[in-house]
Order: structure tokens, then C-alpha cells, then sequence
């Protein structure tokens, strides 16, 4: 059946509908990655966005058990190329989809993707939508639709809850996390903590954590000014790691300033340098914001990593407490791992920051 | 880091000729480092034994020596010219294998010359099958288990514990030479034999088989900060079990979920840290269909044939970057020429799927074995790119140029289902036809999945083309249904069969409703970053993105892929072509299907169209491009094909007329034309049935040259002596019809020899005369060429020059042409005139100076001759004779008799250049590895026509001091007149037969000739296949003995006793 992606500024791209048959409104962006849509569609941070996948073949491998990113996938929209007619690997557990379908998020495929994907990088991210029809005031609608700023408290969780393990105790705070963080910090044996993205500095401290990791999420860092405070009185006292959004706030807590990036970085060839020894790492990235180089000048924060292109700042430490962010996502998922070293790092920072307040000890 | 500043100056080492395994792709790859070093401001000095090749084009390089790539001749280069290092990494496994060479001759160090890429331990950890193994243990990758054999013995051993099948490789060799499956004890004791006496440290590895697995490369590249990334990753089509140059690749992987890529990423980037390359590296690995169980097949520390696919997959150009990191820089301080903004330190994603397909040889070697397996077979391929696996896989089909332009063999509907299924299990070249004649059967494509290995996703593509098709057939004139069509990559052709119309009315049919291609550029990033590379695909999509310039511009069309007679030489024109097109002012535009070559560098043209090089796929950049003309002489008989139905479609061609190119190759327009002329060709007519052929071939009087019309490389050609053999000729070996006519010349024996020549109209240069050494019979491609003539006398020359004259300016010729002459008794025949650039115009371009395809191409564009300074006649030869030889693959291809002929056989070509005839013979002789030793024993076997001749050849050898061995019948000749040989057993006589001598190294040179009663299955054959197998120097024809002998004679004194 056909379907059409319209664009706010009134481009239309005619295409074959899938997945679930409801109208979406998003933000569109593009991800470059060749595979791993599974990871994408499941990452929260694409909530409140359409996701178009650049690689034009979409769904070859299926969805299986083991890769999601969260349970409920809040993504507004997928747009691919082509879907596969078959999905064949032995872990595939249903077509991709079936999976949109049950849900519902509503897909359109069919659609020149490079032609969209070329549009947006030449005007910038935009809201767009997915619809059966296009009637003569869609294209205004959609203009006057106000997109959902509360994304963050839509993607963290409700309640506290644990992943119990015997090494270090890290309260994570879920601004809509991926899953990945979790298997990194728990392959680490870190003892984790999970509270939603409201939890107070009072609330974290309570549980007495060895350090606080700050989880990816959705949307823009300047929706979610709660945080900031909490970090900055967690900061001082624990170590802390922010990835992704975390890293976004972090940088505001400590009075830096982000900015909407024309059309992001979504995809995980992202070469990452680390400017004290030189290493570059493929990364992993989702963003649509990113933190603004200048306005770190006067604030307690150094810039430890950057993209090798274009000069994002992707990694930032604060000069005086144990506490550091990146913007790319060490956790891979979909991606290469080159960067997951980062977590050993949180875990040796940890580690030290023991030893320095004496009497705690765990197993590093 | 910056680039080094402590050496100055720099050796490359090419590959030397083309063979089955290493080919073009090295000409693309060595060109690309010597123009980035020479960029970065080194020296180059580059070494290389081929002339078909841009890389030894004079300003590539400082310094270039055409010149054997032995250790002879390069170390005495390298004490003339005192490099500070060595690149050996982009040329092949013959630069590598070269590079060990030196170094363990102790060279390099003596000189303190350095090598670059990739370090000696490293060629060794990789390529060594022990130390591979323990490397591959110490990094805790998994490897297939395994053994070393050092003899038959110890491989059947090995195998007795792990159980059959398993798979044999030999060790330092390339294309998996001599390597192969064994199911059985006795298939493993063959194979190993051959594995280790091919082998040069006589080793082979004994491999658990893990036929079956899903087979997936990556390309990766590092750099001395230990940055590495990875360009490309590929799946084959083709599961584990047949050797990747011989299997279906798709780019990047399609049946992988993301955490299988990203396991197998790390093992490849971990292994090219552990080897410490610095610069391009191929992992080859196997991945369990239904685990996350893998195992590391191979790893080539260097530039390979796939990291010349992946650049074009990608557009990253993998050899260019490899060379600049040898010499220090570092990933993140060059630039990514594609994008120009972004840093070489990316890894490309794409946004659309490439297709890789073999070329196989097997359409000249009819009788050659072409099951596949773990040893290369394929002389060349075809990539094509599109939007999905269909497409691409389509567009690469009708690339291929075998007769077909879709999934389509109409014979195998006639094949039993026994037959088919066998084909399937027994994968030969052509399993992708029975697999979609399988599933028009009703197969099922689980069925299928089963019975050959291959993924279901990709066997699904399939049955979704067979779909479209039975839509097509069932939907007559829907305009749905061609639309997916063509969005899924039938070409008009196909959709016409079906339809029962022409291509022209589909073409027709989809331009009045808009369908039409759009073209995508290659980017390297998706789209992500503005990109300016000139470089496209066509598809059918909603936008276009070629951007057509105010330019006026000029098509040229490439040669497709490399096969027999077709190879790199047409590429090599084709560049150059572009080159005198762009100084004359214009767009050069190039389409071309080939991964492989120069020509399909982007940097090289100023649009490059990754396109099949059919009516239908050069008509749609017509359209768009609305160039001035196109130029088709250069790209070899694909290119010269195109010329008639493009000119029907109203596109100029540049250069000499339709019309005047078939005068010169339709023999009764050529009869015409030679007739007035009043020059002398070899009696002869064409038949267009069989009695005729007879009838003609009676009034000739026997013996008659065979062919058909319109053919390459003497395919088909045949010398017959009898009217029985004329009878079989014609009704088994080709299909005789009023459109394709049989040719039947008087068959003259003499002296041949070629020229190529310029001509603008009036003017008509002849750069040179080649005389060949093997007299008329042996397909020209396949003789040993001399420039200047040695033997031709002045009356001859004279005539030869006078005729290229006349038929130049008969012929309208406007740009190159070729012609072939006989010499018999003094008198100069033309044997046929190629009205385009032929193989010889690199050699020739070379010894000459004159860079002939740019000439010629000005020549087509208006420039007279005149104003380039040339007049008509012979140019003057230097003082340098210069042989060209050709070098063959036999070893990699079995049942292919080595049997020199008219048909062609060769694969490459070396040249050697020197003072002197007989040392410029050695030089050649060298450079194409047949090495002759100057004593050992020699074999003789010859026909009875050539006994006298042999005899005078034998007595020389007798001289020189060599031991004659001959069987019975020649051996009694030889006696008969004096000369002490030793008779050898015929072969099945016991342990002393020919065979087994051969085997065991007593036998330093056969000599072979067999008279044509015999057939295939004859004691002649066993023993050119066992010289083949054992590496042996084999002769079969008496006048390369000559060569030979000249070549021997001159380096030895007479030792006689009083």
C-alpha cells in the first residue's frame, strides 16, 4: 500500500507502507550505519524521531532476542530504502516488520533514501511524517505541530530497580538508557542501581554509591534542567561518567552551553581522537545536539576527545572532581567496540577514588 | 607523524605479468602508490616486467625498469640505483615473494636498503602456514585445525586423524595455487603432490574442511600509530569451499546482524595490529551459519585483488593511502580524496550493493575442468553496483559478456534433473544459471539452501528475479511490472525477449512513460558529507545527481572484463585515450565494468560510469550526457560491438566509420577492398554451412585455417590438415550460420609478424614491425614478438610498409588499426586487419616512444598527424632489440592442454630489452620465469614432420653439454643420425616411465610437439601436463627452442676435445 514521507518544508516522497498503519510525526533524521538496525530502532534516543536507515537494504538479518536496546522502542517512524522480502540468520526470530507492527511504529519503505538523506544534509533535521494521504494542509499541520519535549521522562524508567553484582556499586541514571551501558557496566561486575531520571542527588547518595553513570537519552540536554543540579552536587562527591545526553548535561551542570547540530551524528564510522595520546577510535554516535567548543572556555572542564572531521567535542573531565563524559556511545551497539577501554577507565577511576577515601573496598 | 624525511629515494616492486590470480589489479594498485609517493615529493624507482601497464608508463615513475623481476636483474638495479627502501606490498605475491628474495640474499642488508608496509616477519606470520598458526594461537583467533606436510605421507596422516574432507594449501604460492579439497585418500595424495612441488618451500597445509560457512573478507588498513580501521567488509555468495576470486562477492555483508560484524571487525583489526602492517591487509574468514563460531582463513599482509574491489566497492582508494602510511603519514593526517573534507581515517559506509563476479576462461578452454574449488580459475571480473541485490547482481551478469544478458541459459532447460543437481552440489562457473533454472523448476529454495550451502537470503533474490520474470511473461506491455523490472535490474533486452519486441521498442516504451535511470555517486559516506568524487552508478530512483557540465564531452568505452585476448592492454589504451582527451580541452567521460583496472580509478577520467558496457546501459549515458562522440577503438572488441548499434541510435563515433570497420571485418567487404588494392592474402572464402566449408577447403587444398567471423583471440581457430578433421570442425566445434559465417583460408607456413599504425586520412604512421618467432599457426597473442624485425630483409619490410599504407587510407582509417601478415617465400600476405588498438600497443607504445593510444586519439578528435610532427612511413627503430613474450597459467587451470596454436592461451606478457637478440631473449625468458638451466637433461618428443628439425635443435643441445632423452620413436630418429640418447619408458611402463622421472627431477626441459591424429587423452598430453605440474620448462613449438638455444649458446663457450 501506498504511503508518503512529507517533509515540513513541504518535500514529498512517495513509498510502500510496513510496519504499523498510524500516522507518525517526528523529527526525521538519517544513520549511516550498515547494520545494526535492530540496535537503532530499540535506542531511545531516537524517541520522538524518525529514523531513516542510509543503507538501502533494511531487515536482512530480522530481529532476534538478544540485540534489543530496550524493551519498548520509541522511535516515531522508520523510512528504509528497501525492506527485505526474507530475513535469514539463525538467530532471527521474526521480520522486522512484524516486530514495528507489534509496536506500533509505522515504517515506509521504497523511498530514495540518498535523495532524503542528501536534503537533510544540505537543510537540517527537520519534522516530518508518514502518512496514507496527503491532503492540503499536511504539509501546514505538520509545520504547526509542536513535537513532545517531555521525551526524557517518556524513555527513563519509572522505578528504581537493580542489577545486583558483587564489584563496585554505580547508581545509573536512566535518561532513557540503552541496555549496552548495562552489559558493559555488569560485564565489569559492577553492582548497578538503576533510578529514573528525576532521582535527586540526595536519593543517589543515599545508596552510597563508588560512582554514578550518566545514560545516554533522547531529545535536547536543555529539556531536562533538573539533572543539572543533581550533578552538580553529585560531581563532588563520587566519580561520575556521562555518556551521550549524560555528557550533554554534565557539560551544562558546569556551565558549558550545547547547540541543535544541523543533522547530527548518527551512525558509527565517527573517528574519535583522544587529544592526550593520539588514539583514534571508531565510535558509535546519536546525537542531535552536541556541546559548544567555545563556551567550555571559561568553566571547570577540558576537552578530551574529539571528532576528527569536524571538530565535535566529544569528550570533556572536569579539571577538579573524578568526573568525565563522552558523547559517543563506548557501548557500541550497534558499532565497533574500539572505544569500550572507556569503561575500564570509569571502573579504574573508581577504583582510585577508594583507595583515596580509604576504608571502602570492592573488587575492581 | 609527517611523512619521513630520512629516505629519499624508493623502490616498487610490480607483479610482473598477468596471470590467473594476479592481474590488473596490481597495475591499479602499484600505479596509485607510485603517484602518491611521487606526489609526497620521493623518488620513485619502479621495477616491473610488464609492459601492458600504465605503472610502467615513464612518468609514473623516475626511474622505470622494464625489467625480470629476478633476483638477478633487481639486485643489480638496486646497486645501480641505491635506494633507501623497498615498497614490495602492492605488488602482489610476486613482490612480495621478490622482497624475501633479496633479503635472504643478504642484499638489503649489505646496501642497507629498508623495507616498507610490511615487515619481513610479518610476510612470514602470514604467510607462513606454521607461524601463522601459532600467531593466530597467541591471539586467541580460531583457526581451523590443521597440519604441516612436508610430504604426501605426512598429509595423509593428518588426515586419517581428522577425517575427510579436508582442504590442501600450499604454502607461498598466490590464487591458491596447487591447492584443493580432497575427499578421499587418493584425491588428497594427488593434490598434495601438486601442492608441494608448486610450493617453494615444498610445504602445504593439511585444513579441517569447513566447507559450508558463510565466507566474509575485510579489508583493512593500519597505520605506525596503530590506528586501524577497516575499509570494507564482503560476503560471498559462494559459501566456504570455493576460492573468493572465484566466488560471487556482495558488498558490505548482508545476512550479518551487527554483533556478528562487529566480532569479526575486532578479530580482523586485532590480527593487522599483531602483524604490525603498516598499510592494507585482507582478512579472509569463515563465520558458522547457526553459531557465533568463526574461524581466520587466510591473511594476506598486503594490497590484494580484493582491496582493489573494495576501492572501487567504496570508493576509498585502499593502495594510494597504503602507500603514503608506508612512508610515515598517519590515517588522520591525509585527506580523504573522495570527500576532500573529511580525513582518511573513516570507514566508508555505503549506500548501495556491489556485486562482484568472476570472468572464467572456460568459454577458450572448452575441454578445461571447471569445477570450482579452492584454487582461482577466474582471469578477470565484473562489478556492478545498485540500490539492491538484485540489481547489482543483474547489472553484473549482463557485464559478464558470455553470450547472455540475464540469469538465463536456454541449454539447461534441456539438462536432466540428475544433471542439474549435480551442477549444483559441484558448483562449476556456471551454477548461478542452474541454480534459476533449479528454482524455475520448482525447486525450493530451502531445498537449495540445503543441497549447496548457499545463504537463503541470497538464494531468495533469486526466486524473487525468477518472480519478476514469470510477472514480466505473464504481464504483456504492464507498466507496473517493467518498472519493478527495472528497479530490480532486467535489462531492456531481457523484458524485450520476453515481450516478443526489440530493445529498442522497451527503450522506447520506458522513455514515453519516464522511466529512466537516475545516477548516484560513490562516496564513501552515504551521503553524509558533500562530496565531489566523479564517480556513478546508475539506478532507477527519484533523483539524479550526475550533474551534466557546459563541457563539451568525449565517451570512452572500456574493455570490460580481463579474459583470453582481452586483457590489460586495452585498458592500458583506454587510459591513455582519456589522458589526450582531456589536454585536447574536453570532459572525458569512461564507462567501464572492470574493478580491476586503472581505468576505473575515478581520479583518472573526469566522470567515471560504473556501468555494463551494454547498447542499453551506454545508450542511457548518452542520454544524459549528450557527448560529443564516443570512441570505441580502444576498449577492445566490447567496445568496437557497440559501435554499429550506437550508431544506429544516432551516436557519433569518433574515429574511423561504421561502415569502413566492417569493411575491414567482414571478409567479403574485405575482399574487395584487398582485391583493388591488388595485395596478396592466403586463398580462401567463407562458408555459411558445412558442405561449402568442404567444398571451399577442397579447392584450397589442405592445410586450411578454420574461424569464425567476427572473433577474439582466435577462438575457434583451428589448422586443419585432413577433410575428415574439417568435417568434425564444422559440425562440433563451431555453429555455422548465415549470420555467422566460417572463414577458410589457404594455410600458409612462414614467418608472421604485425604492425600497428596511425592514420588520420592522409597520413599513416607505422610506429613499428613486430616479427613474431613462432612461425604462422601460433595465435599471435601467444608468440614471442622481436622489435625491430631480426630476420625480415629490406624487400620484405618494404612490402609490409607499403600495404599498411594502402589498407590505412583504403579503410578510411581515422585513429589505430592492427594488421597481421604471413611471409612465404619472400612475399608478404595479409592475414586479417584489426580496424582498432590492439594488444601490441603498449609494447610497442613503449619500445617507441610514442605514446600511440594518445596519438591516435588526437588523431579522432581532428588533429592531423602532420601537426603532431609525424609523416607517413616506418618510424626509425633505436638501437635496442626488445622482445615480447607471452606468459601463460596452465597450472591453475586443469585439462587445459598447453599446446600452443591458433587459438589463444596466454593470460600476460613480459618484454626484455637489450643490446642484443639474444640477450633481450634471455631478459624475456626470465621476466616470464621459464627459466632455463644451461646443463640437465632435456626430453624430446616430437611428430614425425618434425623430426628433421628437431634433430639439428637436439644436436645444439648435444653441444652444450645437455643429456638428450627421447621416446622410442623420436629416440631412434635421433640415434639413426648419430646423436647418443638415452630412450625413455613410455609412460604406465613402471617405475622408471616418463612420468615418474619428471616427477622426480630428472628432467630439466621437455620439447613437445604432436601431430593432430592424436587426441586429447594421448601420452602427449600426460607429459605437457606433468611438465606443467612440475614446473618444468615446456616447448611446444621447435622455433622458441631456437629462441632458447640462441639464448644458451651465447652464454657458453665451446668445450670440444681435440
Amino acid at each position: 500500500m501506498k504511503r508518503y514521507l512529507v517533509l515540513a518544508d513541504g518535500q514529498i516522497y512517495p513509498g510502500t507502507a510496513f510496519g504499523d498503519r498510524q500516522a507518525a510525526v517526528g523529527e526525521l533524521v538519517f544513520n549511516t550505519g550498515m547494520s545494526g538496525y535492530q540496535e537503532s530502532i530499540t535506542d531511545q534516543s531516537y524517541n520522538g524521531e524518525i529514523l531513516m536507515f542510509t543503507y538501502p537494504l533494511i531487515g536482512n538479518y530480522g530481529i532476534n532476542r538478544d540485540d534489543h536496546e530496550s524493551i519498548t522502542p520509541s522511535c516515531k517512524g522508520v523510512v528504509v530504502h528497501e525492506l527485505a522480502r526474507r530475513a535469514s540468520n539463525w538467530r532471527n526470530e521474526m521480520s522486522l516488520d512484524d516486530y514495528l507492527k507489534m509496536n506500533h511504529i509505522p515504517g515506509i519503505a521504497d523511498i530514495d533514501t540518498r535523495a532524503v538523506t542528501k536534503h537533510i544534509r544540505e537543510v537540517g533535521a527537520m519534522k516530518a511524517t508518514i502518512v496514507d494521504e496527503v491532503k492540503p494542509d499536511t504539509v501546514s499541520q505538520l509545520q504547526a505541530t509542536v513535537l513532545n519535549k517531555a521525551v526524557v521522562a517518556e524513555s527513563s524508567t519509572n522505578n528504581a530497580y537493580p542489577n545486583p553484582a558483587t564489584g563496585p556499586n554505580v547508581v545509573v541514571v536512566d535518561f532513557g538508557l540503552k541496555h549496552s551501558i548495562l552489559r558493559e557496566l555488569a560485564k565489569r561486575h559492577c553492582n548497578l542501581t538503576v533510578l529514573p531520571y528525576n532521582a535527586t542527588a540526595g536519593q543517589i547518595m543515599a545508596l552510597n554509591p563508588d560512582g554514578v553513570m550518566l545514560t545516554n537519552g533522547p531529545g535536547d540536554p536543555k529539556d531536562v534542567p533538573g539533572a543539572l543540579e543533581m550533578i552538580r552536587e553529585v560531581e563532588q562527591q563520587v566519580p561520575l561518567f556521562g555518556i551521550c545526553l549524560g555528557h550533554q548535561l554534565f557539560s551544562l551542570a558546569n556551565g558549558a552551553d550545547t547547540f541543535k547540530m544541523k543533522f547530527g551524528h548518527r551512525g558509527f564510522n565517527h573517528p574519535v581522537r583522544e587529544i592526550a595520546t593520539g588514539r583514534i577510535d571508531f565510535t558509535s554516535q546519536n546525537h542531535g545536539y552536541a556541546v559548544d567548543r567555545d563556551s567550555l572556555a571559561n568553566t571547570d572542564l577540558m576537552i578530551t576527545h574529539e571528532e576528527i572531521n569536524d571538530g565535535t567535542v566529544e569528550g570533556v573531565r572536569h579539571r577538579r572532581f573524578p568526573a568525565f563524559s563522552v558523547q559517543y556511545h563506548p557501548d557500541a551497539a550497534p558499532g565497533p567496540h574500539d572505544a569500550d577501554h572507556i569503561f575500564d577507565e570509569f571502573i579504574d577511576l573508581m577504583a582510585a577514588h577508594q583507595r583515596a577515601r580509604k576504608g571502602s573496598n570492592f573488587n575492581a | 607523524m609527517p611523512k619521513r624525511t630520512d629516505i629519499h629515494k624508493i623502490m616498487v616492486i610490480g607483479s610482473g605479468p598477468i596471470i590467473i590470480g594476479q592481474a590488473a589489479e596490481f597495475d591499479y594498485s602499484g600505479t596509485q602508490a607510485c603517484l602518491a609517493l611521487k606526489e609526497l615529493g620521493y623518488e620513485v624507482v619502479l621495477v616491473n616486467s610488464n609492459p601492458a601497464t600504465i605503472m610502467t608508463d615513464k612518468e609514473i615513475a623516475d626511474q622505470v625498469y622494464l625489467e625480470p623481476i629476478t633476483l638477478e636483474f633487481v639486485s643489480q638495479i638496486l646497486r645501480k640505483e641505491h635506494p633507501d627502501a623497498i615498497l614490495p606490498t602492492l605488488g602482489g605475491q610476486q613482490g612480495l615473494n621478490m622482497a624475501m628474495e633479496l633479503s635472504d640474499s643478504g642484499i638489503l642488508k649489505e646496501l642497507q636498503i629498508e623495507l616498507l608496509g610490511t615487515k619481513l616477519s610479518a610476510i612470514d606470520q602470514a604467510e607462513d602456514r606454521e607461524q601463522f598458526k601459532d600467531l593466530m594461537e597467541k591471539l586467541g583467533e580460531p583457526v581451523p585445525a590443521s597440519g604441516i606436510a612436508y610430504t604426501v605421507d605426512e598429509a595423509v596422516d593428518f588426515a586419517t586423524k581428522t577425517g575427510y574432507p579436508v582442504i590442501v594449501r600450499p604454502a607461498f604460492t598466490m590464487g591458491g595455487t596447487g591447492g584443493g579439497i580432497a575427499e578421499t585418500e587418493a584425491e588428497l595424495k594427488t593434490i598434495a603432490e601438486n601442492g608441494l612441488s608448486l610450493s617453494p618451500v615444498t610445504q602445504v597445509l593439511i585444513e579441517q574442511s569447513i566447507a559450508g560457512y558463510k565466507e566474509i573478507e575485510f579489508e583493512v588498513m593500519r597505520d605506525a600509530a596503530d590506528n586501524a580501521m577497516v575499509v570494507c567488509n564482503m560476503e560471498n555468495f559462494d559459501p566456504v569451499g570455493i576460492h573468493t576470486g572465484d566466488s560471487i562477492v556482495y558488498a558490505p555483508v548482508q545476512t550479518l546482524a551487527d554483533r556478528e560484524v562487529q566480532m569479526l571487525r575486532d578479530a580482523a583489526l586485532k590480527i593487522i595490529r599483531a602483524l604490525k602492517i603498516e598499510g592494507g591487509c585482507n582478512v579472509q574468514l569463515a563465520l558458522d551459519p547457526n553459531s557465533f563460531n568463526y574461524y581466520i582463513i587466510e591473511v594476506n599482509p598486503r594490497v590484494s585483488r580484493s582491496s582493489a574491489l573494495a576501492s572501487k566497492a567504496t570508493g576509498y582508494p585502499i593502495a594510494k593511502m597504503a602507500a603514503k602510511i608506508a612512508v610515515g603519514l598517519h590515517l588522520d593526517e591525509i585527506k580523504n580524496p573522495v570527500t576532500g573534507t573529511t580525513y582518511a581515517e573513516f570507514e566508508p559506509a555505503l549506500d548501495y550493493v556491489v556485486c562482484k563476479i568472476p570472468r572464467w576462461p572456460f568459454d577458450k578452454f572448452t575441454k578445461a575442468d571447471r569445477r570450482l574449488g579452492t584454487q582461482m580459475k577466474a582471469t578477470g571480473e565484473v562489478m556492478a553496483i545498485g540500490r539492491n541485490i538484485e540489481e547489482a547482481t543483474l547489472k553484473a551478469v549482463r557485464s559478464l559478456e558470455i553470450g547472455v544478458n540475464y540469469i538465463d541459459e536456454p541449454a539447461l532447460t534441456q539438462v536432466d534433473d540428475d544433471t542439474l543437481s549435480d551442477k549444483l552440489i559441484h558448483a562449476q562457473d556456471d551454477r548461478l544459471f542452474y541454480l534459476a533454472e533449479a528454482i524455475r523448476r520448482g525447486h525450493t529454495i530451502e531445498d537449495l539452501a540445503e543441497i549447496t550451502k548457499i545463504n537463503v537470503f541470497f538464494l531468495d533474490k533469486l526466486l524473487h528475479i525468477i518472480e519478476i520474470e514469470n510477472d514480466l511473461k505473464a504481464h504483456y506491455d504492464d507498466l507496473d511490472v517493467l518498472t519493478t523490472a527495472k528497479r530490480n535490474g532486467f535489462g531492456d533486452q531481457t523484458i524485450a525477449d520476453f515481450w516478443g519486441e526489440t530493445i529498442d521498442d522497451i527503450r522506447n516504451y520506458r522513455k514515453a512513460h519516464n522511466v529512466l535511470p537516475v545516477y548516484k555517486m560513490v562516496d564513501t559516506c552515504a551521503g553524509e558529507f558533500e562530496s565531489t568524487t566523479p564517480y556513478y552508478y546508475g539506478t532507477y530512483e527519484y533523483e539524479n545527481e550526475s550533474i551534466v557540465t557546459k563541457k563539451p564531452s568525449v565517451l570512452v568505452l572500456g574493455s570490460g572484463p580481463i579474459r583470453i585476448g582481452q586483457g590489460v592492454e586495452f585498458d592500458y589504451a583506454t587510459v591513455h585515450s582519456v589522458k589526450a582527451i582531456q589536454k585536447a580541452g574536453y570532459e572525458a567521460i569512461i564507462m567501464n565494468s572492470n574493478p580491476e583496472t586503472v581505468s576505473t580509478d575515478f581520479s583518472i577520467s573526469d566522470k567515471l560510469y560504473f556501468e555494463p558496457l551494454t547498447i542499453e546501459d551506454v545508450m542511457n549515458v548518452i542520454d544524459l550526457e549528450q557527448p560529443q562522440g564516443v570512441i570505441v577503438q580502444f576498449g577492445g572488441q566490447t567496445a568496437i560491438n557497440l559501435a554499429a548499434p550506437l550508431a544506429d541510435h544516432g551516436v557519433k563515433i569518433l574515429g574511423t566509420s561504421v561502415v569502413d570497420v566492417d569493411r575491414a571485418e567482414d571478409r567479403d567487404e574485405f575482399d574487395k577492398v584487398i582485391k583493388q588494392l591488388q595485395i596478396p592474402q592466403p586463398a580462401g572464402d567463407t562458408a555459411s554451412d558445412e558442405d561449402t566449408a568442404l567444398k571451399i577447403a577442397d579447392k584450397l587444398g589442405y592445410p586450411v585455417l578454420v574461424r569464425p567471423s567476427y572473433v577474439l583471440g582466435g577462438r575457434a581457430m583451428e589448422i586443419v590438415k585432413k577433410r575428415a578433421d574439417l568435417d568434425y570442425y564444422m559440425h562440433n566445434a563451431v555453429k555455422v550460420s548465415h549470420d555467422h559465417p566460417v572463414l577458410i583460408d589457404s594455410y600458409l607456413v612462414g614467418k608472421e609478424c604485425e604492425v600497428d599504425a596511425i592514420c588520420d586520412g592522409q597520413t599513416v604512421v607505422i610506429p613499428g614491425i613486430m616479427e613474431h618467432i613462432e612461425r604462422a599457426g601460433v595465435h599471435s597473442g601467444d608468440s614471442m614478438a622481436v622489435y625491430p624485425p631480426q630476420s625480415l630483409s629490406a624487400d620484405v619490410q618494404a612490402q609490409i610498409v607499403k600495404y599498411t599504407e594502402q589498407l590505412a587510407i583504403a579503410l578510411n582509417c581515422v585513429g589505430m588499426m592492427n594488421i597481421q601478415f604471413v611471409i612465404h617465400d619472400e612475399q608478404v600476405y595479409v592475414i586479417e586487419v584489426n580496424p582498432r588498438a590492439s594488444r601490441t600497443v603498449p609494447f610497442l607504445s613503449k619500445v617507441t616512444g610514442i605514446p600511440m593510444a594518445q596519438v591516435a586519439t588526437r588523431v579522432i578528435l581532428g588533429q592531423s598527424l602532420a601537426d603532431q610532427g609525424y609523416e607517413t612511413g616506418l618510424v626509425t627503430p633505436g638501437p635496442l632489440v626488445h622482445v615480447k613474450a607471452p606468459v601463460f597459467s596452465f597450472s591453475k587451470l586443469n585439462r587445459v592442454d598447453s599446446l600452443l596454436g591458433p587459438e589463444m592461451k596466454s593470460t600476460g606478457e613480459v618484454m626484455g630489452s637489450d643490446t642484443t637478440m639474444s640477450k633481450a631473449l634471455y631478459k624475456a625468458f626470465e621476466a616470464a620465469k621459464l627459466h632455463v638451466p644451461n646443463h640437465g637433461n632435456i626430453l624430446i618428443t616430437v611428430r614425425d614432420d618434425d623430426k628433421p628439425e628437431a634433430l639439428t635443435l637436439a644436436k645444439r643441445f648435444y653441444n652444450l653439454g645437455y643429456q638428450l632423452l627421447a621416446t622410442s620413436g623420436t629416440a631412434s630418429y635421433l640415434t639413426k643420425h648419430d646423436l647418443p640418447v638415452t630412450v625413455v619408458d613410455k609412460i604406465d611402463s613402471g617405475e622408471n616411465d616418463l612420468l615418474h622421472q619428471m616427477e622426480a627431477g630428472h628432467i630439466q626441459v621437455v620439447i613437445n610437439t604432436v601431430s593432430d591424429e592424436e587426441h586429447a587423452a594421448d601420452d602427449g598430453t600426460l607429459i605437457r601436463n606433468s611438465s606443467i605440474a612440475h614446473n618444468i620448462p615446456l616447448f611446444t613449438a621447435l622455433d622458441t627452442v631456437a629462441a632458447i638455444l640462441q639464448v644458451l649458446e651465447s652464454q657458453s663457450f665451446v668445450t670440444q676435445a681435440l
